[in-house]
């Protein structure tokens, strides 16, 4: 696939999308097409999101076609975790040097995919563009079918370099790759009546091992993982399954309508956050095989493990009760958030909508009531306002917002990619009222607001002094 | 004299290698009242800020011109003026550090060019600095970046003072210290602080240890709040002498010679009992060659340092029973690979293998036979056997295979607190690695022992 206006123009107008359905009869993604700013932009550029998208397939070597910012900066970066191989952890690039920059790249990459192939022997590559090469317009399409013919190991050409958008884009674009190279080139070795996919769960912080027992205890076989601790011959064979199921992100919506029109596999979509959606999502699943005993153990699952959580709940729900909260991230995540944090008795008083559709927002709005603030914007100054305005608890939020937080003495809690604890499934639930907990209660708040003892003795004086002159 | 190879290869495994707008940016970060510009698409700058916020644990200004794939087409002068006026509007800096990427250098992006039309398109920006620099990450590495936006830093012009902003007057000597890549916050506050124990004023350039140390302000802040000021930079001419720490900060020098004609020096190391020494003798002929010849003034050495030298030989000799001998790999830039392989060789150690990033002439002279200019994978291949690897976080993996300890150094280390005050230079920074280093190495040799194993 080369990466033409036309194909972007449709990746930033999925249907299935309802960023796209919004009331002027725009057609567009509003959070895809939104041109970054100059001066105030802050997010990742595509690649950021195509490798966000396809890093997690553990059994694949993840080679960066370009000069050294891209891989340099940012290889070994990300929380994604691997049950086994470990060689999607490794940074490879091509390293471009001013002599490929004049001369080109292409010799240099079909090199470096050789040596990756004798010394590593991955199950795939996926090769990433990136700024620089697709300015001198290296042909990353060829070369990777010639090393896809001469070595037998898949050679993906992923083209997602920074300045064609956003993170969010190059989530999708990397979906892209994988419906073109990689789905449906291979069958499963064997298939179940309860086969699914999940998309969109990347296995950060290794979510995704607190919810695989649930499905299989339910006896629902997810068959390829996208792209969560996934081998790379799993997601080749997805297109066997019955089900998708795209989990807590719209990011890789193009994946799950290409799917339906393709191999006609419908999709849901889920969260695994708090208590109310997972039990959703396994009542979801179990509802659209419509098999009675299927729906028999999942109503099992859900009050065995609710019933434990009431237990392992109880002292935190005691301590978190009342505290309030202001929740920034993107998407599906801030309503699910929402409901987890109300599970455990807590105020959401403002959270963010920036990367919500309608339907998101219509959800959030019913959940936080008629006083909840709806944050279209997240600069860290209008955060800290926000925060002082409704007296807040707590911020939780992605890592880049931890210093807005902390600089103001603010307790905060990381959501988003690069955090060490998993807060999925309802194991996760109970690491989350736990790290809430800690948060909101440590003790440290009071020392670091405290004022040193001769400011105290100043201010008094001061005051004494002004009495004096008065 | 060591043998540098540098090795032409098509494919880097595991890079040691960070980019040059990234050491640049960090450089910058050490002025007052900065916003670093990255003229690149948005993702460059958002990677360099994850690199340093999760390094120093602290929120990082750095904004980008969000170049666009239309814009590249286009060329990017319009990006740049919105940037800057964005900037100057929302975040109200003192200065901009203007740094180009690989994308605006393959284009070819006239930087002067375009900031000349700014500036006559907007002439109320005419007091407020914009040091520009070229860094495209197709060459060099985090090194590089740093020493080229250091030689724009002292080569640009600040003009005269402002009517109210009265040049600081010191009855002490005035001399420029030009830091180094490989000088940490905490090292930098350490130097200052040495210099000033001998009665001078350091102009710190770039001041970390006010910016990226790690401190709590009053009120939320969106430009760096401390750093080397605007005023200090106007009057460099000052100075009576440059000290450059670390051979990349050379030419910094030289360019301040050519401008004011200040001497300079060049010390590439200062962890050490000689490196120390040497520097703490150069700063005390600083006052007494001011002097009178005819009645030559006893050197005056702070009180506090010469305690400090005892407590650092004393130091040297407790651990030097767990450094003799050791094999130990280290992949670092090279003024810090210089700084820390001299260090561990004068300890005893051997040095097994040295990576590192870039060219510099201060690889010559290595306590090594070789040094290999490229990644982690050549570490790897290298390091078998060593009792002690050195390099960064992304070191942790190989480590553990080559089951060697690791000791953090250089950038990034994502895996360990208090890097915003780490010193280990000076006679205290020296025994802090010492501490270190020798703590790791004694632990080692107890699990191996004969005790342990039975
Ligand atoms: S913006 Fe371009 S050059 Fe920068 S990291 Fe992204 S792909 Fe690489």
């Amino acid at each position: 696939m080369k990466l033409t206006k036309g194909k972007i123009n449709e990746l930033l107008t999925q249907p299935g999308c309802e960023h796209n359905h919004n009331k002027e009869g725009q057609t567009k993604n509003k959070s895809c097409t939104q041109q970054a700013q100059p001066g105030s932009a802050q997010g990742g550029c595509a690649f950021d999101g195509a490798s966000i998208a396809l890093v997690p397939i553990t059994d694949a070597a993840h080679l960066v076609h370009g000069s050294i910012a891209c891989s340099g900066n940012s290889w070994n970066s990300r929380g994604s975790l691997s049950s086994g191989p470990m060689v999607y952890k490794m940074g490879f690039t091509t390293d471009l040097s001013e002599n490929d920059v004049i001369f080109g790249g292409e010799k240099k990459l079909y090199k470096a995919i050789a040596e990756i192939i004798k010394k590593y022997n991955p199950a795939a590559i996926f090769v990433y563009s990136t700024c620089v090469t697709a300015l001198i317009g290296d042909d990353l399409d060829a070369v990777c079918k010639a090393a896809t013919n001469k070595y037998e190991t898949p050679v993906i050409p992923v083209h997602a370099p920074g300045f064609v958008g956003s993170k969010n884009l190059g989530n999708r674009l990397g979906g892209e790759a994988l419906l073109q190279h990689v789905v449906g080139t291979k069958e499963p070795p064997y298939i179940t009546a309860y086969d699914i996919n999940l998309i969109g769960e990347y296995n950060v912080a290794g979510e995704m091992w607190g919810v695989l027992p649930l499905f299989k205890k339910a006896g629902i076989r997810v068959l390829a993982k996208i792209t969560g601790d996934a081998r790379y011959e799993e997601v080749c064979t997805a297109h066997r399954a019955k089900l998708n199921v795209m989990i807590c992100s719209k990011a890789l919506i193009n994946m799950a309508t290409a799917m339906k029109e393709r191999y006609n596999i419908p999709y849901i979509e889920e969260s695994f956050y708090g208590i109310g959606d997972m039990n959703r999502c396994l009542r979801n699943i179990a509802a659209f095989f419509g098999d009675e005993a299927l729906m028999v153990r999942v109503e099992e699952i859900i009050a065995e493990e609710t019933a434990k959580l009431d237990v392992a709940l109880a002292p935190y729900r005691e301590r978190l009760k009342g505290k309030r909260m202001v929740l920034y991230t993107g998407g599906v995540k801030s309503w699910s958030i929402v409901s987890a944090a109300q599970d455990l008795g807590m105020e959401v008083v403002a959270t963010s909508t920036k990367k919500s559709t309608e339907e998101d927002k219509a959800r959030i709005k019913q959940l936080l009531g008629e006083d909840g603030i709806m944050l279209e914007k997240g600069s860290p100054e209008e955060l800290l306002r926000v925060i002082e305005k409704t007296k807040a608890d707590l911020l939780v939020a992605g890592g880049r917002n931890q210093y807005t937080a902390l600089k103001a003495r603010i307790p905060f809690l990381d959501i988003n990619q690069e955090r060490h604890h998993p807060y999925a499934g309802y194991v996760g639930m109970v690491e989350m009222a736990r790290e809430l907990d800690e948060a909101v209660h440590s003790p440290i708040w009071r020392q670091v607001r405290k004022a040193a003892p001769w400011e105290i003795w100043q201010q008094e004086h001061e005051s004494l002094l002004n009495l004096e002159a008065e | 004299m060591t043998t540098v190879l540098n090795p032409q290869k098509s494919l880097s495994v595991n890079p040691l290698k960070m980019s040059q707008p990234l050491g640049a940016a960090l450089a910058f970060l050490g002025l007052k009242g900065m916003m670093p510009l990255f003229h690149g698409a948005q993702g460059c700058t958002a990677f360099a800020k994850v690199v340093l916020v999760r390094h120093f644990r602290e929120s990082i200004p750095l904004s980008t011109t969000a170049m666009t794939e239309v814009s590249t087409i286009l060329g990017g002068e319009d990006h740049v003026e919105q940037a800057i006026l964005t900037i100057v509007d929302k975040y109200k800096p003192q200065v901009i550090g203007l740094l180009t990427t690989g994308l605006t250098e393959t284009r070819g992006d006239d930087m002067g060019r375009i900031l000349k039309i700014v500036r006559e398109k907007h002439p109320e920006l005419a007091s407020l600095p914009i040091i520009s620099v070229s860094t495209p990450d197709y060459k060099g590495s985090l090194q590089d970046g740093y020493t080229a936006a250091i030689e724009s830093i002292v080569a640009t012009d600040y003009g005269p003072f402002a009517s109210d902003e009265p040049p600081t007057v010191s009855m002490k000597p005035q001399v420029t210290v030009l830091c180094s890549s490989h000088l940490s916050p905490g090292d930098v506050e350490e130097l200052k602080s040495i210099v000033e124990a001998f009665g001078l004023t350091p102009v710190m350039i770039p001041d970390l240890s006010r910016s990226l140390d790690g401190h709590l302000e009053d009120n939320p802040h969106t430009v760096t709040t401390g750093g080397t000021t605007i005023t200090q930079l106007k009057q460099l001419n000052r100075s009576c002498l440059t000290l450059a720490i670390g051979e990349s900060m050379r030419k910094s020098a030289q360019i301040l010679e050519g401008r004011f004609g200040t001497k300079y020096e060049v010390f590439p190391r200062l962890a050490g009992l000689d490196a120390v020494d040497a520097f703490l003798w150069r700063l005390s002929q600083i006052l007494t060659s001011r002097c009178d010849h005819h009645f030559p003034l006893v050197p005056n050495i702070p009180a506090n340092l010469q305690r400090q030298r005892r407590q650092l030989q004393d130091v040297i000799l407790d651990t030097h029973f767990y450094f003799g001998g050791k094999k130990v790999s280290l992949a670092l830039e090279p003024d810090l690979l210089y700084q820390t392989a001299w260090l561990l060789t004068e300890m005893g150690a051997k040095i097994q293998a040295a990576v590192t990033t870039t060219k510099s002439p201060i690889l010559e002279s290595l306590p090594i036979d070789n040094v290999t200019i490229g990644d982690l994978a050549d570490l790897e291949d290298l390091a078998a056997g060593s009792d002690l690897i050195i390099t960064n976080s992304h070191g942790t993996a190989l480590s553990k295979r080559l089951q060697a300890p690791l000791y953090r150094m250089g950038y990034p280390i994502f895996d360990q607190l208090g890097l915003g005050q780490r010193c280990l230079v000076g006679y205290r920074g020296t025994m802090q690695f010492l501490f270190d280093v020798g703590n790791i190495l004694m632990e080692e040799e107890a699990k191996h022992s004969p005790a342990t194993l039975h």
